[in-house]
């Protein structure tokens, strides 16, 4: 036995020093770009498998309204610090205009009588946030397929991109227009991500005022999400006026907001302003879909 | 190790002459099986890699709301379990698990922890999630990437196991094995373990973990995870009601894998305790020394 205890050592220290390098290597390997493609190999799956499993009429679960959470908890921007917006907020959205545009037959402007006027639907469905938690409401709103029949696709039309009112941060200054990228490498990029996690409880918004900024030359980066048409023409998938028979509070999105509910709560963007039709995600944003795609979430949330 | 010669190894049994016998003329004999099969080895590591990855990744999603609940929706006033951080009398932070009415202290692990030497506000601390910063939606991937990884290698595990009637060899316990199941239990708790003939086959206590474990524990873990998933609820609404609602499902998962959790503890303490290198070599190489007999 005292021959081999040497090696055995070695070997057992040699495996600890493997799991540690291991590990330590995970995150490396998550920074690279071979590594990122692996890792969204993951999401790829579940689009397919679970494409393969719905069908397009297959229906989130509705709940009676009795269910109804008594506090809906409002996350991420809960109030947002846009001076237009803020104005809007103040005249009770009076002035508040639906612009849909991109790969349409005809643009439309739609206040919010126009919307209330179309048809609508009522739905009680859970809120699943990516965070882990639920919350149940009733919504009532115009599915999202009666406007886009009245804009009219063009045979082009592959996503619908949904541009908000709410600002999430700020782009450096006099790089309007440019790709955001360069100005954002991965520890920054990284910096950020965990500072969105750390109000996790909470729900954040930019500390500072967006007067302020606009004047000093910042670029805000407002909220942004897409869907694909299978999403865009399901049923339940709605523009929301109204949380449990009352117009939408300002911390769930005031006054209209998307539910997509077979997918994670950060698809169903809130404060929507305009809604785009594109044949591709690559102008928007960093191109990956949305605010948070761009951060590194999945653009499919389903799971 | 091409079948041949394996089968050959199986059947004519290596002869050692141990360095430490007394009496050189005396010949030990060691008896070997061939325990493990190729895909239940190969499947086993990638099992291993793959439970570490999803445990990790898993605690780092977790943080992301550090808090249980049972039913459909989140009761945030009154969670079943919830890690957090307190600020005490005096400015410094405590870390708190509470369980119903049970609260204990969990600073410097649970709740309140340091990472390079900042106490850092977290439910599970650095050096248990993957990636060691807060970072859900990197976590997320990790998560989904080896959740396939998990199910693909143990449908493998399972179609092979049950073709080759390994599984039922190897995990239903037999009749005389059930009559002396107080014997095994005598038998661990003095942590001795068949040796020779008996060594052939896994004890009963073994058999009856395993199966739990594959037949249950993971199955439910894999379910419950699904049962989170919104697409999944529309698809098979009939599964996260089968688990009482999405947040129930969620705890579900969480106390599965506190569970596999114990059970790999206990696995490796009595892969330890029950020959280490003889246990690694079987689940290596597929040779598994019987013990050895004098001639």
């Amino acid at each position: 036995m005292a021959i081999i205890t040497p090696r055995r050592r070695f070997l057992t220290t040699s495996l600890a020093a493997l799991g540690t390098a291991t590990l330590g290597g995970c995150d490396r390997f998550a920074g690279t770009d071979a590594g990122r493609r692996t890792l969204r190999l993951g999401e790829d799956a579940n689009l397919f498998v679970q494409r393969l499993l719905l069908s397009p009429g297959s229906l989130a679960r509705e709940f009676p309204t009795s269910a109804v959470s008594p506090w809906f908890k409002p996350n991420g921007t809960i109030d947002p610090p846009d001076r237009d917006y803020r104005r809007l907020a103040s005249g009770g959205f009076a002035d508040y205009r639906l612009g849909v545009g991109g790969l349409v037959e005809r643009p439309l402007s739609l206040g919010l009588a126009d919307l209330r006027a179309l048809p609508a639907r009522t739905q009680t469905t859970r809120h699943d946030c990516v965070e882990g938690w639920s919350c149940i409401g009733t919504w009532t709103g115009v599915p999202l397929a009666e406007i886009l029949i009245r804009a009219g696709l063009k045979p082009q039309a592959r996503y619908i991109v949904f541009h908000c009112a709410d600002t999430l941060e700020y782009a450096g200054a006099g790089l309007e227009g440019a790709s955001l990228r360069p100005v954002k490498p991965d520890h920054v990029r990284h910096v950020q991500v965990a500072a969105a996690g750390s109000d996790d409880w909470g729900g954040g918004e930019p500390a500072t005022d967006e007067t302020s900024d606009e004047t000093a030359g910042r670029t805000p980066i407002r909220y942004y999400e897409s869907i694909d048409l299978v999403d865009a023409v399901h049923p339940q998938t709605i523009l929301a006026y109204d949380l449990n028979g009352n117009p939408l509070p300002v911390g769930n999105g005031a006054p209209l907001r998307l539910r997509v509910e077979r997918q994670l709560g950060y698809k169903m963007a809130k404060y929507v302003m305009r809604i785009e039709v594109v044949e591709t995600l690559a102008g928007i944003g960093d191109g990956l879909g949305g605010y948070w795609e761009d951060r590194g979430y999945e653009w499919y949330a389903g799971i | 190790m091409t079948s041949a010669a394996s089968r050959e190894r199986k059947t004519v049994p290596r002869t050692y002459l141990t360095r430490s016998a007394s009496d050189h003329r005396k010949v030990e004999r060691r008896r070997w099986m061939f325990r493990h099969p190729l895909v239940i080895r190969v499947t086993h590591w990638i099992n291993a890699v793959c439970l570490l990855v999803l445990l990790m990744s898993g605690l780092q999603i977790f943080n992301a709301h550090p808090a249980l609940y049972w039913g459909d929706r989140s009761t945030f006033d009154a969670p079943a379990l919830s890690i957090t951080a307190e600020s005490g009398a005096s400015g410094t932070g405590r870390g708190v698990l509470q369980v119903g009415a049970l609260r204990l202290d969990t600073t410097g692990v649970l709740g309140l922890s340091k990472v390079a030497g900042v106490e850092n506000e977290r439910a599970f601390p650095a050096w248990a999630t993957l990636p060691a910063n807060q970072d859900l939606a990197t976590g997320r991937r990790w998560h989904y990437l080896f959740a396939w990884a998990f199910v693909l290698n143990g449908l493998l595990y399972l179609l092979y196991g049950i073709g080759s009637g390994q599984l039922r060899r190897r995990l239903i316990p037999d009749r005389d094995q059930i009559r002396d199941i107080g014997g095994s239990v005598r038998e661990h708790v003095r942590l001795r373990f068949p040796e020779g003939e008996e060594a052939r086959r896994y004890n009963v206590l073994q058999k009856l973990t395993y199966l739990v474990v594959v037949l249950l524990l993971l199955p439910v873990m894999i379910l419950a995870g699904l049962a989170m998933s919104p697409a999944m609820d529309a698809a098979w609404p009939w599964l996260t009601t089968l688990f009482g609602g999405r947040q129930s499902a969620r705890s579900v998962h969480f106390i599965a894998a506190n569970l596999l959790v114990l059970f790999v503890i206990v696995h490796v303490l009595l892969v330890l305790v029950s020959g280490f290198w003889n246990n690694m070599r079987g689940m290596v190489t597929g040779w598994f020394s019987l013990g050895t007999e004098t001639r």
